[in-house]
């Protein structure tokens, strides 16, 4: 083929000529309709939002640490003033902190942020199929995490992320603002799937049906109809609280005849199926990740890939399951008792795949490795502790307590922020064209896994205990177990600061890589590292991802190739590189 | 931010301090197990062996999860110069069997889960009915002989329908104990049904986020053993109290949602210090807290708010539901705040200097003189429908 230096261009780590380098200057980033420099606005977003209601976080653990508020950590922060109310700062400290998790950073973080740079070099695509609608997205989401910010400094909020009615109608804080922000993150949630939905129907490679597709695709692609189609429902529910703080008219305010209940069918009928739009890409991530770094076929391809999608769809139906205490009918319970059950199908499915595909591969500990293995670990205990909340009677006395607080942890940042950070790891080198370190990177990831444990665990005993959800004081026998989880929190922390230094780190410092140093067999791993402007200087040839005996390990640029790339004077190898 | 810091470490004994108070288990009950409190009620039995049930089943697959990934990561780790074996990549009969095993298990699970809740919601014909009130930011309970308390009492092995309703936002009333649960939801009624087994005193939580004191929304319950016990308990007879201790629980059930007693300002301010002492209010002028200006704030709390709590007052008029005879057992308990040993006369208001002469005939019922906190004109009957 080709000369080696051409080659190397192709294939090898691109210095020169690459999407971050070649062209200069604030607009060229602020304007760009690169889906990579997107997909790197977004990351850079999300990490500040995550880094600022982690913040918040921490800030209400440490006021958790005693149980009757004497200690005032918010105090340092809040000032002396003389009206000042540790609940009522308090209850604002875990609104900002839900809000700010679940609209800035869960839901755009894998779909927006890892989807954008990798789904079109995954799909063979020059970008997605509505570059500008991309970065439309971006914006709505700058200024809708404005308007979160904004109600954080016009007086706070303080209803919870649920907006419940009618406290939300007539507490004096800024509701307003955080729905509008709430609102136009929704836009932005919708434009990305909009566009997502189209670039994977119209833009595959020639070559890749839907069965050749990675399983992130699918993952991402079962999001984007539950984020096309949820997400409007959320948009019509917060005008409607608008407009019910604001004209009275009547439809979820008591006072007028409104019903408070009808708020939470219709919250819930979006935000159900929002903890799917958090949940599925993560899956998808995992399935890349466990794949790749063993080395091996995945397992069971299209139960995986179905699994994704009975998942959005039966997600619509078991929005109920938030509701069995709030007066909905005995037969309603039942039934969306019964839905319930059936979504744990699809998910235990995955993880039985996971666990089939590790057999007999060739198993690298690495950072991503690593991040996997730990999602496995806690998105287990996130699912089964499903388990409880599904089963009718045992949920009335869990409901509203601890146990549901540690429950969707494990699910949001045991599964969702620890695939998240595995898919960083993952794709970092192939967009930086730098390799971490990957010892503190394993070290984070432990730190990580650890805090997060010492966090959630007690919170399960707690809460079958009966400590209440959302309390700024609590009884005695609750405080060793707050103790251990504001302990926890902190070094979760901690780990989470670590894994961000080691990756900015790698950035400016990293060891230089070429295209393709897992051995990976989707297509973004056929460019350059970091990849060129157009994604690929050269016509991508599909293989079907999961074949890794047609890639083939080349001494000369120490990567991995196709077989119709490799180097004529080289013998073939295919023995997977330990570093 | 040092000395804050010091100060934090200094406390880290603390866990030390809580053992030495509250024993090695807190306040834990010796009935309750690790991971319940005691089983109070005829439901808690079987509502806590079907968590074990899953709390073993999900041990068992998680370990065997774990367990599994934790073999094939040692027995397949990368090894310099070896391959993955190759291996089947697709199997329908294993993918079959490990997606409809599992599904037999959660049909038990829905189905005793369901039992359970479904003998949880029919009360048995004739259940005694005790009206809860959820408010901002305490409970009233209003017994079927209408005497009121903000404890719930119950009796032993009775089974109890708790008719439940709101004043203002969703509750939730919570006992643990129980393992019962439900929201008390504004413009609806919603009920609960309890038939305690245990007697004792347990935790009652508002589980539904309320607004500022949410986590002071909690009370107790007592389960008496029988119905003579419960009365001496809930049953109030203005005129064996002192009129400060009428006031205390009038207090109690109408103010204490706002109105704090220990100085510290809430919705409303702070009302232990306020007898005799001049206010100032929002346009500037002050007033002295006398008799008048106490009752024409708990019937028209707009004619004259304090500075720092308008332009308009959030409090409701209680005309209507406080009697002139009422406002006067809270009058003489703003003075025995103020300063203990005023108004201590039995039943009857402060005498002589109040003005309010009219003391209660010992023979007047006590009946009348209960807080109207049920009235019947109330709101959030309307508009209901289930």
């Amino acid at each position: 083929m080709a000369t080696a230096e051409v080659r190397h261009e192709l294939f090898g780590h691109a210095e020169q000529k690459n999407y971050l380098n070649c062209s200069k200057g604030a607009l060229s980033w602020l304007l760009t309709l690169d889906h990579k420099r997107i997909g790197i606005m977004y990351l850079i977003g999300v990490s500040v939002a995550l880094l600022l209601a982690g913040f918040f976080a921490l800030m209400l653990r440490t006021h958790l640490y005693y149980g009757d508020s004497s200690f005032l950590a918010l105090k340092w922060l809040f000032g002396e003033a003389a009206n000042y109310n540790a609940n009522k700062v308090y209850n604002q400290m875990f609104t900002l902190h839900g809000a700010i998790m679940v609209f800035s950073f869960i839901i755009p973080s894998v779909p927006a942020a890892l989807g954008n740079m990798v789904l079109p070099m995954m799909l063979g695509a020059k970008d997605v199929a509505f570059p500008r609608l991309n970065l439309a997205s971006f914006y709505l989401w700058v200024f809708g995490t404005g308007f979160l910010i904004v109600a954080l400094m016009n007086g706070g909020l303080d209803t919870g992320w649920t907006f419940y009615t009618p406290y939300s109608i007539e507490t004096d804080t800024g509701v307003v603002y955080a729905t509008m922000g709430a609102f136009i993150l929704g836009f932005s949630s919708i434009f990305t799937g909009i566009n997502f939905l189209v670039t994977v129907n119209t833009m595959r490679a020639p070559g890749m049906g839907w069965y050749g597709m990675p399983l992130f695709l699918w993952s991402l692609y079962a999001t984007a109809i539950i984020q096309i189609l949820a997400t409007p429902v959320l948009g019509i529910t917060l005008l409607m609280l608008i407009a019910e703080r604001m004209l009275g008219i009547g439809i979820f305010n008591p006072k007028f005849g409104g019903d408070p209940v009808l708020f939470q069918h219709f919250f819930w009928f979006y935000s159900h199926p929002a903890v799917y739009i958090m949940i599925l890409p993560a899956m998808g991530v995992i399935s890349e990740l466990i794949s790749v770094h063993a080395q091996k076929r995945i397992f069971g391809y299209s139960f995986i890939a179905f699994s994704s999608v009975a998942i959005a769809l039966l997600g619509f139906l078991v929005w109920g399951h938030h509701m069995f205490t709030s007066g909905q009918s005995i037969v309603v319970n039942l039934i969306f008792s019964a839905i319930t059950f059936s979504v744990a199908i699809p998910s235990a499915v995955k993880v039985f795949n996971w666990l089939a595909t590790l057999y007999k591969g060739s198993i690298a500990l690495n950072t991503p490795m690593c991040y996997a293995l730990s999602f496995i670990f806690l998105f287990g205990i996130g699912g089964l502790t499903g388990l409880f909340l599904a089963t009718l009677s045992t949920d009335i006395h869990l409901h509203d307590t601890y146990f549901v607080v540690a429950h969707f942890h494990f699910v949001m940042v045991g599964g969702t922020l620890t695939a998240f950070l595995g898919g960083m790891f993952h794709w970092w080198p192939k967009f930086f064209g730098r390799m971490y370190n990957d010892f503190l990177g394993r070290i984070g990831c432990f730190l990580v896994f650890a805090g997060f444990n010492l966090t959630f665990f007690p919170q399960f005993v707690m809460g079958a205990r009966g400590m209440p959800r959302r309390y700024a004081s609590y009884d005695p026998e609750f405080q060793i177990f707050h103790q251990w989880s504001t302990i926890g929190a902190f070094v979760l922390g901690i780990g989470i600061v670590l894994s961000f230094a080691v990756l900015l780190h790698a950035v400016w410092f990293g060891r230089k890589v070429a295209g393709n140093p897992w051995g990976a067999g989707s297509l973004e791993w056929q460019s350059s590292s970091p990849p060129s402007f157009h994604n690929f200087d050269h016509k991508p040839i599909f293989h079907d991802p999961y074949d890794f005996d047609a890639l083939v390990y080349d001494k000369g640029l120490d990567t991995y190739v196709a077989r119709e790339f490799m180097d004529p004077n080289q013998v073939p190898e295919r023995v997977p590189v330990t570093h | 931010m040092f000395p804050q810091i010091l100060n934090f470490l200094s406390q880290a004994d603390y866990v030390n301090k809580y053992v030495d108070q509250f024993g090695p288990n807190g306040a834990r009950s010796p009935d309750s197990s690790y991971w319940f409190p005691e089983q109070a009620s005829s439901i808690a039995r079987s509502n806590d062996s079907l968590y074990m049930a899953i709390f073993w089943v999900s041990t068992a697959f998680f370990l065997a999860i774990v367990g599994v990934m934790c073999y094939f990561v040692i027995k397949y780790r990368r090894r310099p110069g070896v391959c993955p074996q190759p291996s089947s990549s697709h199997n329908t009969t294993i993918e079959i069997l490990w997606s409809v095993l599992p599904s037999i298990l959660l049909v038990w699970f829905f189905y005793q889960g369901a039992w359970d809740y479904l003998i949880s919601k029919y009360p048995p014909e004739g259940a005694e009915e005790v009206v809860v009130t959820g408010k901002k930011w305490d409970w009233t309970f209003t017994y079927p002989d209408g005497d009121q308390a903000s404890e719930l009492h119950l009796v032993l092995d009775r089974p109890t329908k708790l008719v439940m309703r709101s004043e203002d936002v969703l509750h939730s009333f919570f006992v643990p104990a129980f393992r019962q649960k439900m929201d008390v939801v504004p413009g609806r009624y919603t009920y609960y049904y309890v038939k305690p087994t245990m007697d004792g005193i347990f935790r009652v939580f508002c589980t539904e986020y309320c607004g500022d004191n949410h986590s002071g929304m909690k009370t107790w319950c007592h389960v008496h053993k029988d119905d003579a016990t419960r009365k001496a308990k809930t049953e109030w007879i203005n005129k064996d109290h002192k009129a400060w201790e009428n006031g205390e629980r009038l207090f109690k059930l109408n103010c204490a949602g706002c109105h704090n007693i220990n100085g510290v300002a809430a919705t409303g301010p702070a009302l232990n210090a306020i007898w005799g002492s001049e206010e100032s209010l929002i346009d500037g002028t002050k007033v002295k807290v006398d008799e008048n200006y106490v009752s024409e704030s708990i019937k028209y709390p707009n004619a004259k708010v304090v500075a720092g709590y308008g332009p308009v007052s959030k409090m409701q008029t209680f005309e209507g539901k406080l009697s002139n005879q009422d406002i006067d057992y809270l009058i003489a308990y703003f003075k025995h705040l103020k300063q203990p040993g005023s108004g201590d006369t039995a039943g009857a208001p402060a005498t002589g200097a109040e003005g309010n002469g009219s003391a209660a005939p010992a023979a007047e019922p006590a009946k009348t003189e209960e807080p109207k906190a049920e009235p019947a004109a109330d709101k959030p009957a309307e508009g209901t429908g289930g």
